[in-house]
Parts: structure tokens; C-alpha cells; sequence
């Protein structure tokens, strides 16, 4: 605010936008906290029908992983270029860090119509179904992260550029993008993996 | 004069609303104290539904083998009671005094994120009308040859599988029609509204705190607020989640909750109770807050242990977390559980306890003012610990397994939701009815508000005690005469029309006085927290400039000091202290930038009924205009500042998602 020197603020010393984003982290933890347990919950059932390891491809999926792990480290880079108010080098890496995503997000689609065609169907059985809505609903917060990356890519086209310290903060876009890559590291080893 | 500065006009989306008085200047407005208003009205109006819904269902139990409504529409009206009630009128109500208390309790000029506040209205509103939309374009039908396979009428077309839902009978095959359908959807809507208010609570009591108000000086109202959050913020996730698998196998053909497919019905009662037990103290502790404030302001005395208190809530808020199965001691859960679950139930008493006992030191030797804030303040103790007794009864598996599902249960959470809750919930109302409007309440009809409630409370909800020992279920739409549960439950009728008559008595004073009531001065009550130093009704820029906190209670501390005894003299200066307070408090000597009134939350909030309808009816444009909705909300949302610009030289920085600047 304006007057921020007559009406004092952040008692904490963290931005407010800052803050409120992290709280709106740690209630996703949740979200997904529900989910995996669910999954976890039906993965030690039996269920009839074709199961998750006849169909699935562990050596492709780690390159998506990998793919998806590299876009954190781009992300790094485009804050860091934007520390050093590079505005170019940001745009750069704020274009790879989008891309990177769009290319995790066309393997899970791939993977998906690949595991349908194989008869491993949402309503196959209960496990297909968990697989789809856990793996699903971190496929839309990706979709989501890609929508983000661009929209702040084409403000960075404008001439003002990006900045750190206002409007919709390269720092927030990063702290979620972080955060959807960890879930994945968690998701790739409790599904695939064990 | 005020000195409130108007802002240059920018081009947007649309242009910027500006009207500061009718119908636009609510609808677009980002004032706290506004959307406090607004949510006020919106609930009691839901109360006031949820409660014809409640005499509907009394006025066919009033005698045996009655047959003013049928099996369906008893179904949908006691679901839509519950749901109704639970998240369209107490927790918004609550979140009404969250909105217009909390910033002036912590000297703050509004909350943390302005426009997320009303986006988190409008999303209430949006969903309410959604899920009440039911009863226009819903169907409920009944499984092939059950016994509810009639033509059913439009009050039966809304959800009738219980407020809690159980699978498989919410499921498709037992509840078809659409109706279950919009229950689903429309609590998942609500549910959006409430965590991105916890999310604007939380950050606003950590960060808009002023000069001064560390966190131990805050009020016991506003404490309670930030339990409260937490508690929304870490179990709104949970039933967000099992909503989305019961959409899943409503409309998609899964079967997370239907044994048919490997699914498991007892994981919903797991996830909706992990959910439903916090949910239970988000209804009951802003209720507690309210109280710890009444309590020591008409008994003239300091809170008696203050940091007991405020550890109590949290403490409450920390183990509401693990008690959830208490609800499910008749479902499939294995001995050890049921144990655990008993004495976690019996733990959780204890801070409830320790609360009851800080009230009642508090209220112990001081001078009372039983005006009718206080009234319902200590009706609110005495109702609760009834509640809370019987509640206690519910921790021991064998007794609870008798009791489950019968009026014995309807009895107790009625105590501790009603007679807790609501009476809180008067209280603040009366409470604060001179610092929201400027005017004072009638106190007769105030009273007489009262002692009708309290009387037709215990009428009401007293009988279901033993109805439900002698083994009336609940959920049933009628008994027969040989039960010999008809004299009761006909008394248990009156009480709930005595009910119905004491709220139009309130209704009756509320409109009378916010029009003809006497005009309050600014410290009616001789208060003690901050929000009361300022003028009433509050100015719309709240402190004309940041107060500065020197202790706990400070409004109080400024005008009372003590002499040897620890007594509360009244300083020489409050006189003039007082008549300073309100000249400064009319006239702020710096400018003030407010943050301007913006119609993109509402769209975006519009936007998201239209999903619902999407996901129910399978309809792409349905989805498009959802979805459009949300992109110029969002849109116009990130290019727009939060206040005007002032001396606007440079393009405004953007961005494409719905975030505020500061």
C-alpha cells in the first residue's frame, strides 16, 4: 500500500501475498495427501481385470520424470536471471520451463490413450480408477502451471518486463511449479515404483 | 470532511465500477465490513429456509402415522435441514463476523486480500443458489421397487441421502435423479468459498496485525478465528477430495465407494468424518470466541485465564483432528479403533472443559450486566455443557452403539450446534448490533427473544432426549401409535413453533431498531477491545490512522486503571480521551486509499454454478461459459490494481491469474 509507512505491516517480515500463498500450499498437501492415501488404501486390494504393471511403461515414464525434474532446474534459472534483472535470459527460460511441462503433459496423455486402448479404462476397476483421478488431478495442476508459465512469459513480452516485486510474482509461479514437481517425485515412487 | 481521494479512472475489461451507494456498490464492493453484511443477511436468510425446513419435518412427527408429507419429501427436507444449515447459515454467519470483526480487532483497515474476501462471498452465494437450484431442475427418484417408488413432487426433488451422504445409498443405484448430484457439487462450490477465506483469515491475522498487537495481545475472537481457519484450510481438502470420487462414481461409472466394484463405502464414512468432526468445532468455535468477549465486558472483569483459553481452542482445533471415527462406532472398525476413538473422544473434553471453567471464573464475583448479549452468552454456557455432557456419553462404544442413529444424537448436536452455536452467534449479534449500525437494539424485545428461545430450545430439543432412549429413530417419517412416543414428540412440535415465533421477535427488533432505534454512542458497553474505539456505525476507512497496541485489552487499559486493591478506576482523562477518539475517528488526518470495488470476483464466482451444470448434464456449452467466466474473471482480475492508481504515468504490471497486489 501507498501508506505503508503510516499503517504498518507483515509483523511476520514475509510478504502477505507470500504468506497467503503458502498457506494455499499447504492445504494442496492435502488434496493430494487424500488422494495418495485413497490409492495407497485400494493398491493392497484385490480387484478383477487387467492391472497397472500389464500395462505400464516404466522406462518411458522416467524420461517424463526427468523431463518434468529438468523444468524445476529452468525455473531456478529464470528466477535467477530475473534477480539479475536479465529480462531476456527470463523470458528464455520461463518459455523452456513451459515447454518442458507441455512435453510431461503430452507423455501423460500418450501414456493415458496407451493404457485405454489396452483395456485399462477409468471404470475398469478400482485401481484404474484411483490411477486415473490421482495421476489426473496432478496432469491438471501441471495443465494449470503451463497456463501460468505462459501468461507470465507474454507480460515479460511487454516493455516494462517482469519485475520481483510486483503483480503476479515470478516467485509464486516458481514456489507451485516446485511444489507440482516434488508431488510427482512422490507420485512416480508410490505408484510406479513400489 | 473525509479525505478520501478520488481515484483516476483506468480502462479495463470494463470500466471501473465506482458507485458508491445502491444495489452495483454492493455487489462489486471489496469492503470487509460490507461482505461481513452481506454474508450476515445471506445466512439468516439460509436460517430462516433450513428452519421452515425444520418445522415441516416436526409438523409431520407431530402425531403418529401422520401423513403430511410423504417418505420422499421427508427425505429431502431432513437432508437439505442438515446440509442447510450446517454450511449455508451457521459457517457463513460465522464468516460474517470473521469479515467484519476480524480487521477491526486487530487495527487493521481490511483484510489481507480484499477481493479474494468477496470472490469467497460470491462463491458462498453461487453455491448455495446452485444446490438450492435442485428444487427447480433436480429429479430423485428411487431404486426399482423400493418402497419410495412413487411420483415424486418438487419438494422431493432435492438430495435425500442424509447430510453426512453414507455411500452406497447416496450412490446412484439407491439415490438416482440428479439430486444427489447437486449435493455433491454444490458443497464442493461451498467448500471453495470457505478455504479461500481461511487462506484471506490466516494471512490477515499473521501479517495485518498493527502497532503493537503481538500475537498474545490479540482478542480471544479473533484467536478463535485463526483456529477456525486452520481447521477449514486442513480438513476442506479432505471432503473436497471424497466429493470428487462420489462425482466420479455418480457420473463416470467408478466405484470408489461401492463394494460392487472393490470399492469401500466405510472409506467415505473415513474421509467425511475426517472432515465432519474439525467441521463440527469450525461451527462451534467462533461461538466460543463470541463469548470470551460478551462474558468479560458485562462482568467487568479481565478474561479469567487468558492464554488457557486460546491454547484450549487450539488444542481443540488439534485433537478435533483425531476423534473422527466416534461418528462410525456402529460401522465396520476394528475394537482397537473403537477404544482409541472412545478415549480420544473423552480427551477432547478436556480443553472444552477448561473453556467452560475460564467462562465461569471470569463471570465469578464481578458485577453483571445481564443485558441480553449476556443472556444469551450464559444461556450459550448452559446449553453447551448439556451438549457437551451428552456429547461425552457418545465416547463410551457400547452405550454409543445403542445410541446411534436415534434422537439421542439429534438431541445432543442440537445442543451443542444450537443451543452452543446459535446462541453464541445472538449474542454477537446483540452484541454488536451498535457497532455495526450506529443504533441500539430493544432491549425488552431483546429480552423477550431470549426467554422464548431458551424455553422453546429446551422444549425441543430436551424430549428428543429420552424420545431417543425409548428408541425413536432418527430419519424415519413416522411411528406408530403403539410406540407411545406421541406425547412427547407433539411437545417436542410446540417447542419448535415457540422457536419459530422467538426469531420473528427478532426479526421484528432487528428491523425496528436498525431504523428507529435509539442512537448508541460509539462505547455503549464500556468495552474492552479496540474495535470499540472507533466510531459506530464504522467509518468505511475503519482506524483513521494504525492504533498502537500496548497490551492485552487495550481500549480498556486506556480508559481504566487500577488502584491498590487491583480494582478498575476510571482514569481522570476518558472522558475527554472518549470525545477525542470519536473526533479523530471521524476525521482521519492523512489520506486513506481504500482498495476500489472491482466486478471481477463475482464473475469469476458466477462461472463456477455453470461447471456444475456442465459436470451434471454432460454439456459442453455449459462448460464453455464456465470456463469463459473464470478466464475474464481471472483475466480482468490479474490487470486490474488493487487500488486505483493514483498518478498513473505507467502501464500497470499484469499477469493471467487471480492474484492481488498489495
Amino acid at each position: 500500500m501507498s501508506d505503508a509507512q503510516a499503517y504498518p505491516h507483515e509483523p511476520t517480515g514475509v510478504e502477505t501475498r507470500k504468506l497467503g500463498f503458502w498457506v494455499f500450499l499447504s492445504t494442496e498437501i492435502l488434496f493430494f495427501g487424500t488422494l495418495i492415501t485413497t490409492f495407497l488404501i485400494f493398491k493392497g486390494r484385490d480387484f478383477p481385470g487387467i492391472k497397472l504393471t500389464d500395462v505400464y511403461d516404466i522406462p518411458f515414464t522416467s524420461v517424463s520424470s526427468f523431463v518434468l525434474l529438468m523444468s524445476s532446474l529452468t525455473m531456478v534459472l529464470a528466477h535467477n536471471a530475473l534477480e539479475t534483472n536479465d529480462q531476456e535470459k527470463t523470458r528464455v527460460w520461463l518459455l523452456a520451463t513451459a515447454m518442458l511441462g507441455a512435453v510431461f503433459l503430452a507423455g501423460q496423455i500418450y501414456e493415458f490413450t496407451e493404457f485405454y486402448h489396452k483395456g485399462f479404462e477409468l471404470s475398469t476397476n478400482i485401481f484404474s480408477s484411483t490411477f486415473y483421478v490421482l495421476t489426473g488431478f496432478h496432469g491438471l495442476h501441471v495443465f494449470i502451471g503451463v497456463v501460468l508459465l505462459l501468461a507470465l512469459w507474454g507480460i515479460g513480452q511487454r516493455q516494462k518486463g517482469l519485475s520481483l516485486n510486483e503483480g503476479m510474482n515470478l516467485e509464486f509461479i516458481a514456489l507451485y511449479w516446485h511444489f507440482v514437481d516434488i508431488v510427482w517425485i512422490v507420485l512416480f515412487t508410490v505408484v510406479y515404483l513400489i | 470532511m473525509t479525505k478520501i481521494i478520488e481515484p483516476k479512472k483506468q480502462r479495463n475489461i470494463f470500466s471501473r465500477p465506482s458507485s458508491e451507494e445502491g444495489v452495483w456498490s454492493w455487489i462489486t464492493t471489496v469492503d470487509h465490513k460490507r461482505i461481513g453484511i452481506m454474508y450476515g443477511y445471506a445466512a439468516f436468510f439460509f436460517l430462516l429456509v433450513g428452519g421452515l425446513e425444520a418445522l415441516l419435518l416436526r409438523i409431520q412427527l407431530s402425531q403418529p402415522d401422520n401423513n403430511f408429507l410423504s417418505a420422499a419429501e421427508y427425505n429431502a427436507m431432513f437432508t437439505m435441514h442438515g446440509t442447510t444449515m450446517i454450511f449455508l447459515a451457521i459457517m457463513p454467519i460465522s464468516a460474517a463476523f470473521f469479515n467484519y470483526l476480524l480487521p477491526l480487532q486487530i487495527g487493521a483497515r481490511d483484510v489481507a486480500f480484499p477481493r479474494l474476501n468477496a470472490l469467497s462471498f460470491w462463491i458462498f452465494i453461487a453455491g448455495g443458489l446452485f444446490l438450492y437450484s435442485t428444487f427447480l431442475f433436480g429429479t430423485a427418484g428411487a431404486p426399482e421397487g423400493g418402497y419410495l417408488a412413487e411420483e415424486v413432487s418438487r419438494l422431493a426433488s432435492a438430495p435425500n441421502g442424509g447430510w453426512f451422504g453414507y455411500q452406497p445409498n447416496a450412490g446412484l443405484k439407491y439415490s438416482p435423479g440428479t439430486a444427489m448430484d447437486y449435493w455433491a457439487i454444490g458443497l464442493q462450490i461451498l467448500g471453495i468459498a470457505s478455504l479461500v477465506s481461511a487462506f484471506n483469515f490466516i494471512t490477515t491475522i499473521l501479517n495485518m496485525r498493527t502497532k503493537g498487537m503481538r500475537l498474545m495481545r490479540m482478542p480471544v475472537f479473533t484467536w478463535m478465528t485463526f483456529a477456525v481457519s486452520f481447521l477449514l484450510a486442513f480438513s476442506l481438502p479432505i471432503i473436497a477430495i471424497a466429493l470428487f470420487f462420489v462425482t466420479f462414481d455418480r457420473q463416470f461409472g467408478t466405484t470408489f465407494f461401492l463394494t460392487e466394484g472393490g470399492g469401500d463405502p466405510v472409506l467415505w464414512q473415513h474421509l467425511f468424518w475426517l472432515f465432519g468432526h474439525p467441521e463440527v468445532y469450525i461451527l462451534i468455535l467462533p461461538a466460543f470466541g463470541i463469548v470470551s468477549e460478551v462474558l468479560p465486558t458485562f462482568s467487568r472483569k479481565p478474561l479469567f485465564g487468558y492464554p488457557a483459553i486460546v491454547f484450549a481452542g487450539f488444542g481443540i482445533a488439534f485433537i478435533g483432528f483425531g476423534v473422527w471415527a466416534h461418528h462410525m462406532f456402529a460401522s465396520a472398525i476394528s475394537p482397537v479403533a473403537q477404544a482409541g476413538f472412545g478415549l480420544s473422544t473423552m480427551i477432547i473434553a478436556v480443553p472444552t472443559g477448561v473453556k467452560i471453567f475460564n467462562w465461569l471464573g471470569t463471570i465469578w464475583g464481578g458485577r453483571l450486566t445481564l443485558n441480553t448479549p449476556m443472556l444469551f452468552a450464559l444461556g450459550f454456557i448452559g446449553m453447551f455443557v448439556i451438549g457437551g455432557l451428552s456429547g461425552v456419553t457418545h465416547s463410551v462404544v457400547p452405550a454409543d452403539t445403542q445410541q446411534t442413529d436415534t434422537y439421542y444424537i439429534v438431541a445432543h448436536f442440537h445442543y451443542v450446534l444450537f443451543g452452543g452455536a446459535l446462541f453464541g452467534i445472538f449474542s454477537g449479534l446483540y452484541f454488536w448490533f451498535p457497532k455495526v449500525w450506529g443504533r441500539m437494539y430493544n432491549e425488552t424485545m431483546g429480552k423477550i427473544h431470549f426467554w422464548l428461545m431458551i424455553i422453546g430450545f429446551n422444549l425441543t430439543f430436551g424430549p428428543m432426549h429420552w424420545l431417543g432412549l425409548q428408541g425413536q429413530v432418527r430419519r424415519t417419517w413416522v411411528y406408530a401409535e403403539e410406540t407411545n412416543l406421541g406425547f412427547w414428540n407433539l411437545i417436542v412440535t410446540i417447542g419448535a413453533f415457540i422457536l419459530a415465533i422467538a426469531t420473528l421477535v427478532f426479526m421484528a427488533n432487528w428491523i425496528y431498531s436498525r431504523r428507529k432505534g435509539e442512537v448508541s454512542p460509539f462505547d455503549p458497553w464500556d468495552a474492552r477491545t479496540i474495535e470499540w474505539s472507533i466510531p459506530s456505525p464504522t467509518p468505511v476507512w475503519n482506524f483513521s490512522k494504525a492504533p498502537e497496541v500496548k497490551s492485552l485489552d487495550d481500549f480498556w487499559h486506556q480508559k481504566y486503571g487500577e488502584d491498590e486493591d487491583g480494582r478498575a478506576v476510571r482514569r481522570e482523562g476518558t472522558d475527554e480521551l472518549l470525545l477525542q477518539l470519536e473526533e479523530e475517528g471521524l476525521n482521519p488526518k492523512e489520506e486513506i486509499h481504500l482498495p476500489s470495488p472491482s466486478y471481477f470476483p463475482v464473475i469469476m464466482a458466477f462461472g463456477l454454478p455453470f461447471l456444475g451444470y456442465a459436470i451434471i448434464y454432460k454439456s459442453i456449452p455449459l462448460a464453455l461459459i464456465g470456463v469463459i467466466m473464470l478466464l475474464i474473471g481471472g483475466f480482468g482480475w490479474g490487470t486490474e490494481p488493487l487500488e486505483e492508481e493514483f498518478e498513473s504515468s505507467e502501464e500497470e504490471p499484469e499477469s493471467g491469474e487471480s492474484k492481488n497486489y498489495e
